[in-house]
């Protein structure tokens, strides 16, 4: 089933006065349900922002980007704000954790803006936490967890509202080799569970668990 | 997202970082603090004062040199142009209708054997006085026609001036030296308490001719006419005003019913209520500068929190909420903690000074803080709701 679908996406920066940049030239992409991809590109070529399209955190210059078949690219910033809580799960390079609250908490986080019951939200986040095996670190400060079980907690978050997208942006830039391995391998169990995936990143190694790559470059898939 | 879930977000994050937390509340409450207390005080002041004049009784109508009210007070100390001819020419013309009594007023030292009392008022009155400004003598006897006519060095003195004078020894028939010349005490006059500070009871009470002779004073302090019919007041102080108006001008005396003096009184504490209120009002909007510079400053450390939050589908009104609770929050707590110490330390004062908490001045102050949490909250908060995800995820 055809989940994202992207048709002549253009992003362009106005950086002063009477300087353009185009980060975006004409992308077209689509991505069905339950596929794993990677976006690759070196930095500067496009795929941060190419992400931030996906993720409805960014609106395209023009073009059309349709979600489940749902035009999303002109929404409000309320309408973008309810799907990204809904539809879109992050998982980010720094893992972006708030560090004064517990695993727990951090994980229920969406649930909350996403005005789900107190009850409720500790049931998914604690499941989601032990998907992502976590279960014994429910209490505990993000700082006082090593770098690969932080960002687990983070996937745990972005897997909490059962988001149609998983969205992860370097999610082993952070890691050790090692580390990112087993990170990988978490989203790997998670792709043939069932989950759609599209990864961000600029490493070969990385990019490689997904089962489709599409390379950008200056703005342009390759 | 509800309310309860946004105040639960603020109240974390506000117990995140308790000390800066404290000093932020310690500014809204310290204005809170003073507005209740001085407000306090002031009414406090006026009750005791409303209190003594309402005591004279409603048919007394008050002479004093200068002009008092009225839209053309002339500024600057003037001189006291009424004299005992004044006081004299009332008592003839008023004979039918009023008492009058003229009243002169200086500050001297007491002194029995070597003991001083420095700083008591000292009153030259006549006969009269004791019933005109209903004043009790509890031991032996007031000044009579007999002592005010020959200029009898006889004195009626405080409570104040039997203790510190007398101690626990009894005052009647002895002599005690005023500004150096010897008196014997006659009376001990009944206390009354004390205005602001000042103690009523510090003072004794002369015949008018002796304190004239002593002092070489030439103009009364104040000239007290007593109505005979309470409903002739209001036409006596219209016959003074016209018989004094013959030799002065209308800037040289005020001639006062009691309802008038009280509402001088009112304008006058009104006035102080708003000047020392203001200037508390003041510590407030301190406060509140300093709620928005600490929210500013939180802001920015948690830019990367906002992007976090707005990137997992937070409202810009959920971000703009949560810190605007959190402004208000912290200015709410600093108005409670001002309330309660602001009630507690008017009581511990009431002890020495008389205090009055107004429930006004509760309510303003409360009502104030939390305007101003809310003034000063705004801009902060609508600061955090407009960041970019984008940049606000990026910043380092």
């Amino acid at each position: 089933m055809l989940l994202v679908h992207l048709s002549n996406i253009n992003k362009i920066y106005q950086t002063s006065h009477d300087l353009k940049f185009q980060a975006l030239k004409n992308i077209s992409l689509s991505i069905d349900s339950g596929e794993f991809v990677a976006i690759m590109g070196p930095s500067g070529s496009g795929k941060s922002t190419l992400m931030n399209i996906l993720g409805l955190l960014d609106k395209p210059t023009s073009g059309s980007y349709k979600l489940e078949g749902e035009d999303v690219a002109h929404l409000s910033e309320k309408v973008m704000a309810e799907i990204r809580n809904k539809k879109i799960g992050f998982v980010f390079q720094q893992f972006n954790l708030l560090n004064r609250t517990s695993i727990l908490d951090n994980v229920t986080l969406p649930l909350i803006y996403g005005g789900i019951d107190n009850q409720e939200r500790i049931t998914k986040a604690k499941k989601a936490l032990d998907q992502v095996g976590l279960s014994d670190k429910l209490e505990n400060r993000p700082n006082q967890l090593s770098g690969g079980q932080q960002q687990r907690a983070a996937i745990a978050r972005a897997l909490v509202t059962d988001p149609q997208i998983i969205l992860a942006d370097e999610p082993t830039g952070n890691l050790d080799t090692k580390t990112g391995q087993q990170i990988m391998e978490i989203f790997r169990k998670l792709n043939n569970e069932g989950k759609t995936i599209i990864l961000i990143t600029h490493e070969v190694d990385i990019a490689r668990y997904a089962k489709r790559t599409i390379r950008v470059r200056d703005g342009e898939i390759k | 997202m509800n309310h309860l879930e946004t105040f639960r977000v603020a109240m974390a994050a506000i117990l995140a970082n308790k000390m800066r937390a404290f000093l932020t509340i310690l500014g809204i409450m310290i204005g809170v603090l003073s507005v209740i207390l001085l407000t306090s005080l002031v009414s406090g002041l006026k009750t005791t004062i409303t209190k003594q004049i309402a005591g004279l009784g409603s048919n007394l109508v008050i002479v004093v040199p200068g002009r008092i009210g009225g839209s053309r007070s002339p500024g600057g100390v003037q001189a006291n142009r009424l004299t005992f001819a004044d006081a004299i020419n009332l008592k003839n013309k008023l004979r039918q209708d009023a008492q009058v009594c003229a009243v002169v007023q200086k500050t001297g030292t007491l002194k029995r054997l070597n003991i001083n009392d420095k700083g008591a008022a000292i009153f030259g009155v006549q006969a009269n006085y004791e019933k005109i400004i209903s004043l009790k003598t509890e031991k032996g006897r007031f000044i009579n026609e007999a002592d005010v006519t020959s200029g009898r060095r006889v004195v009626v003195i405080g409570a104040t001036v039997v203790k510190n004078l007398f101690g626990t020894a009894s005052p009647l028939n002895q002599t005690i030296k005023i500004a150096g010349i010897n008196y014997v005490v006659i009376g001990i006059a009944g206390s009354r308490g004390s205005i602001f500070g000042i103690d009523q009871d510090n003072s004794v009470l002369i015949p008018l001719t002796s304190a004239q002779k002593q002092f070489g004073i030439t103009s009364p302090n104040t000239i007290y006419i007593n109505a005979l019919k309470a409903e002739n007041v209001k036409d006596i102080q219209a016959k003074a005003k016209a018989i004094l108006n013959k030799r002065l001008t209308e800037d040289d005396f005020s001639v006062l019913t009691q309802e008038q003096a009280l509402s001088t009184i009112s304008t006058v504490t009104n006035v102080l209520t708003l000047g020392l209120g203001g200037i508390a009002a003041i510590s407030l909007i301190v406060g509140g500068i300093g709620i928005m510079n600490i929210m500013l400053v939180s802001v920015t450390e948690r830019t990367r929190e906002i992007g976090l939050r707005k990137a997992l589908g937070a409202q810009t009104e959920d971000i703009r909420n949560q810190f605007l609770i959190e402004a208000v929050t912290l200015s709410g707590i600093g108005g409670i903690i001002g309330i309660v110490l602001g009630i507690l330390l008017s009581l511990l004062i009431n002890n020495f000074l008389q205090t009055t908490i107004t429930w006004w001045s509760v309510l303003l102050s409360f009502g104030f803080s939390m305007i101003v949490g809310i003034v000063f909250g705004v801009a902060p908060a609508v600061r955090a709701s407009k960041l970019d995800p984008i940049q606000a995820l990026r910043y380092e």
